[in-house]
């Protein structure tokens, strides 16, 4: 069987979009794209390739480009295991960490301090990281300046996970002005981002 | 396209097209000096208020990449002659708001009627001429930190096709609505070797102009900050054909190691609109810069170091 998609006049990612559409439909067999420009056959040709599809570049003339792409073959490189399947129902909620003290578990307070630092590292290390990170009590204590934590926050703000700070803790261990990561927080978001939380971590 | 037009021979115009900078400054006397810069484009977002405060906050953001404070700003717009005025009116009051925001004043403009909605602004700063931060010096052993996240181009790409969830476009949105002006006054503290701001030639391409000739850099790909649907959708292909240019253009100077995920290498090369601040530190203060910059609310990054003696101008790691 083979289909073919007309890309011509479209922009990008209108090509991409209208070919992935037509692969997502064909089990096997041949799909060729005709394009009108050699930017949109390059971003073709890395869709093919990251999914590790057999394809095939033609270049007719300066605004006639194709790509045939062969279904149910693969190159045997297949680049797109980040593309893989994922479970939208834990996707949409989200992954709340809660630290609500500046050690992790009871019994020595020394201990404690070494057991959080190295789970707040071992949290930077993870592939899919949590959405939020609540902190209370003197768990507001990691995140101002001179924590032995405070490095390793500031990575997971820099990739994207809202780190949330009790004020009323930070004042009351008069922190607020060496808060050094994210944000400062009251109680009403901090109930309410536990209630809508699909995952609560508590260490 | 520049390189063919006369250069301009006068002692006080200080920076210009000759190092690809962000505005033209001008020296009036010893230690003061005006920034001039002009940015306008068209529509990236439906709601044509929202439209207005990321085109003002692109067109100053040239003004804080300078290191210099923007004082005056003159519209510039096209619109279509039959199009509900509604809009305009809305888009200008986005516009105006961000120019008071940032304490400059709006003068006026010009309008001309056209077939597509365009808007943008002239802006016009001052600096003292001894403190300005042109996008060349970076010195081996600078960090360089990212005061955005990336990934607003292929958000918004992703939106006009209908694939963008709601919070994506919320946190595209923040961002490139978020003046420049909050980093820059965090950076201005510091001794800053090298700054720009990061827009359509995307994070490499602007990082490239920073390290101009001799300079070299090495990016962690895993500090990178970027809105998280935004790869997402880079792995789904919803990719542009822009960020396609980029990398076409950069070949020769950009090694990206096999390690590095496919949709964190589009993120690399996506045209940004009213991206973040670049900045090149030197390196025992990167953690300090980022902690200040930190409590703006904004993902931020140390993103990589300037290097010297390897074989490729920017390795991607």
């Amino acid at each position: 069987m083979k289909r073919i998609v007309d890309a011509t006049g479209l922009a990008c990612p209108l090509p991409v979009i209208e070919t992935r559409k037509a692969l997502k439909a064909m089990s096997e067999g041949e799909l060729k794209v005709v394009v009108d420009n050699i930017v949109s056959l390059q971003n073709l040709e890395k869709m093919a390739k990251q999914m590790g599809l057999v394809h095939t570049l033609e270049t007719i003339h300066d605004t006639k480009h194709t790509i045939t792409i062969t279904v149910g073959e693969t190159t045997g490189e297949v680049v797109a295991s980040k593309a893989e399947p994922t479970c939208d129902e834990t996707r949409s909620r989200s992954t709340v960490v809660v630290l609500s003290s500046e050690a992790m578990g009871s019994g020595d307070a020394e201990l404690g301090r070494v057991l959080m630092k190295s789970f707040i590292y071992a949290l930077t290390e993870l592939d899919r990281l949590p959405d939020k990170i609540l902190l209370y009590n003197s768990g507001v204590k990691l995140s101002v300046h001179g924590s032995d934590s405070i490095g390793d926050l500031q990575k997971l703000a820099g990739r994207g996970v809202e780190i949330l700070n009790c004020g009323t803790c930070l004042d009351f261990y008069d922190l607020t002005a060496q808060l050094g990561v994210g944000s400062v927080t009251n109680m009403y978001e901090i109930v309410q981002s536990q209630m809508e939380a699909g995952t609560i971590i508590q260490p | 396209m520049l390189s063919k037009l006369p250069r301009i021979k006068d002692p006080n115009f200080l920076v210009g097209f000759d190092h690809s900078d962000d505005a033209a400054v001008y020296r009036l006397t010893d230690d003061l000096a005006i920034v001039q810069t002009l940015d306008f484009f068209p529509p990236m977002v439906d709601d044509p208020y929202i439209f207005g405060q990321v085109a003002a906050a692109n067109a100053l953001s040239d003004v804080y990449a300078m290191g210099a404070v923007p004082k005056t700003a003159l519209n510039i717009v096209c619109f279509p002659e039959k199009m509900d005025l509604d809009v305009l009116s809305q888009v200008l009051q986005g516009g105006s708001e961000k120019v008071m925001e940032a304490g400059a004043v709006l003068a006026g403009g010009h309008s001309i009627d056209d077939v597509d909605v365009k808007y943008g602004l002239s802006v016009t700063g001052i600096i003292d001429p001894k403190r300005i931060y042109t996008n060349v010096g970076c010195k081996p052993g600078d960090v360089l930190i990212l005061t955005k996240p990336l990934g607003v181009g292929i958000v918004c790409t992703a939106d006009r096709v209908g694939e963008a969830s709601p919070e994506a476009m919320e946190q595209a949105i923040k961002s490139m609505t978020t003046l420049n002006k909050y980093a820059a006054e965090v950076v201005q503290s510091f001794p800053v070797h090298a700054c720009t701001d990061v827009t359509g030639f995307g994070f490499l391409g602007h990082l490239h102009e920073m390290l101009g000739a001799g300079s070299q850099a090495v990016i962690y790909s895993k500090q990178i900050p970027y809105i998280p649907e935004a790869l997402e959708y880079a792995e789904e292909f919803l990719i542009t054909g822009a960020a396609q240019r980029n990398r076409n253009f950069l070949e020769n100077y950009v090694e990206i190691e096999p390690q590095v995920p496919f949709g964190i290498e589009e993120l690399l090369f996506d045209p940004q609109t009213s991206g973040g601040l670049l900045v090149s530190v030197p390196g025992e203060l990167g953690e300090q810069v980022l902690a200040a910059l930190g409590k703006l609310g904004l993902p931020c990054g140390i993103v990589g170091e300037v290097t010297s003696g390897g074989e490729r101008e920017i390795v991607v790691r």
